[in-house]
């Protein structure tokens, strides 16, 4: 038996297909068009990732979160989830209309419910706890619209993972996938990074606990610098198949913007791997953060103020390599300072890259590194 | 927004709580204790209540994708 829905009952919008007939002779000014990173929250929606949630949220939804981190219905969530549109629609309650991609294809059907105002201020210091639009969170809030576009969807369009396809599991597929292997338990790693050797014992350490880990990288726009999406896959690929018990670890992506919002993600992270089933995740030092806008272990702090998450937080401090301990260690098991960490900044490590060098093993897993040094631009731009 | 409504507990209750909260539990008051005792109560009822998602036809599809896939 895997771990309840978040609500209790996972979401499941039925999926149709661009060309079917419930989708056509839609006029235009039933129409909406909207990103590709909407579209993905869309399908997120549909399958149950983000369940309970059957569309984009309301008003009462919207401010609820804001103040008190919950669901009109009380339950806990932390960053709202909005159809932010264009103020020239001339919809009405009850309406039936098509949300459609930028080449027109249709993505959703969605009963129209409303429009509502936001504040870009409020969202981003309620949200992301600052206004400082060099933030990237920020920064898009303040790029997009101020008009909330609240309603339920009725079909959504299956869609189109492309190369990413077979690595792409819904949460009913991996509830089935963990039942069949017979976990009770399983602890659930979001990332999106390639993984260094400090992941690797954060995540192995995370199952000596459990039945089995489910790691689950995120893919969708990140900020730049970040690696890219084809880099992240490959890099897992090529530890998994060496250094990993097929046994008791899977892997599959999950289709995501990362909002950079630090304890509050994290809080959306748990909710989203709940939802896949998990009974665990895995909270790191700082987690979904940017910058120095969030302390390194506020994403652990928030789990406090949730005592009916539904899903156990699993908080580890930083893991490194110790010179002097000659071998990885963390903050809470090795007494000595920094000066002896084995540790590369961002900026150093694409450096090295660009240069064709590889970082040491005891930092980075050599077959990790080589299946960076394939791409002649593996970070985002 | 959030409505609020009161529930009656035993005064004398309500006097340890205090006494309780005041020891650094880092509650505002005895509300907020009793709402976050509450909230973990009522989660951990629901949950025993939660019946699998998928159908024994989705089973047998899912499983075989699964297979396909090399995740089984």
């Amino acid at each position: 038996m895997t771990n309840a829905p978040h609500g209790g009952k996972l979401v499941q919008i039925k999926q149709t297909y661009k060309d079917s007939p419930s989708l056509a002779g839609f006029k235009e000014n039933q129409k909406l068009a909207v990103s590709r990173e909407t579209a993905t929250v869309v399908a997120n929606i549909a399958n149950g990732i983000f369940s309970p949630l059957e569309g984009f949220m309301g008003e009462n939804d919207y401010l609820n979160v804001l103040e008190h981190m919950r669901l009109e219905s009380d339950l806990p969530w932390t960053i709202p989830i909005l159809l932010l549109g264009p103020h020239n629609h001339h919809f009405s309650s009850g309406d039936e209309i098509l949300l459609v991609d930028g080449a027109k294809h249709p993505v959703a059907l969605m009963e129209y419910e409303g429009n509502f105002e936001i504040s870009r201020q409020e969202y981003a210091s309620k949200v992301f706890g600052t206004e400082d639009k060099a933030h990237p969170g920020v920064a898009k809030i303040f790029e997009g619209n101020e008009c909330a576009i609240a309603g339920k969807l009725k079909a959504a369009v299956k869609p189109d993972h492309g190369d990413y396809a077979d690595y792409t599991l819904t949460p009913k597929e991996t509830r089935i996938l963990f039942s069949e292997k017979g976990w009770n338990n399983v602890v659930a790693f979001q990332t999106r990074n390639a993984p260094h050797i400090n992941h690797e014992y954060l995540q192995k350490s995370a199952l000596a606990l459990v039945d089995g880990l489910f790691i689950n990288p995120v893919l969708g726009k990140k900020k730049a610098g970040d690696f890219k999406d084809e880099v992240i896959l490959s890099t897992y690929k090529a530890i998994l198949a060496n250094y990993y018990p097929r046994s008791s670890v899977v892997m599959s992506v999950l289709h995501y913007e990362m909002q950079y919002a630090g304890p509050k993600e994290a809080i959306v992270h748990a909710i989203m791997r709940k939802n896949f089933g998990c009974t665990h995740i895995i909270i790191g030092r700082d987690h979904a953060g940017v910058g120095n806008y969030y302390g390194p272990y506020a994403a652990q702090e928030i789990f406090k103020e949730f005592p009916d998450l539904g899903i156990t937080p699993l908080f580890f401090k930083e893991f490194y390599y110790c010179k002097r301990c000659a071998g990885i260690a963390s903050e809470k098991t090795c007494p000595h300072g920094e000066e002896d960490r084995l540790s590369f900044s961002g900026t150093k490590l694409r450096k090295m890259f660009s240069e064709g060098q590889v970082p040491p093993k005891e930092f980075m897993r050599p077959e990790v590194a080589q299946a960076i040094l394939k791409f002649e631009h593996p970070f985002v731009e | 927004m959030t409505k609020y409504t009161s529930v009656s507990i035993p005064l004398t209750l309500h006097k340890r709580l205090e006494k309780l909260i005041a020891k650094k539990t880092g509650f505002k008051s005895v509300s907020d204790y009793v709402t976050y005792v509450l909230r973990e109560v009522v989660a951990m009822h629901e949950l025993k209540e939660v019946p699998e998602p998928f159908t024994s036809t989705d089973l047998e599809e899912i499983k075989k994708r699964l297979q396909a896939l090399g995740y089984l």
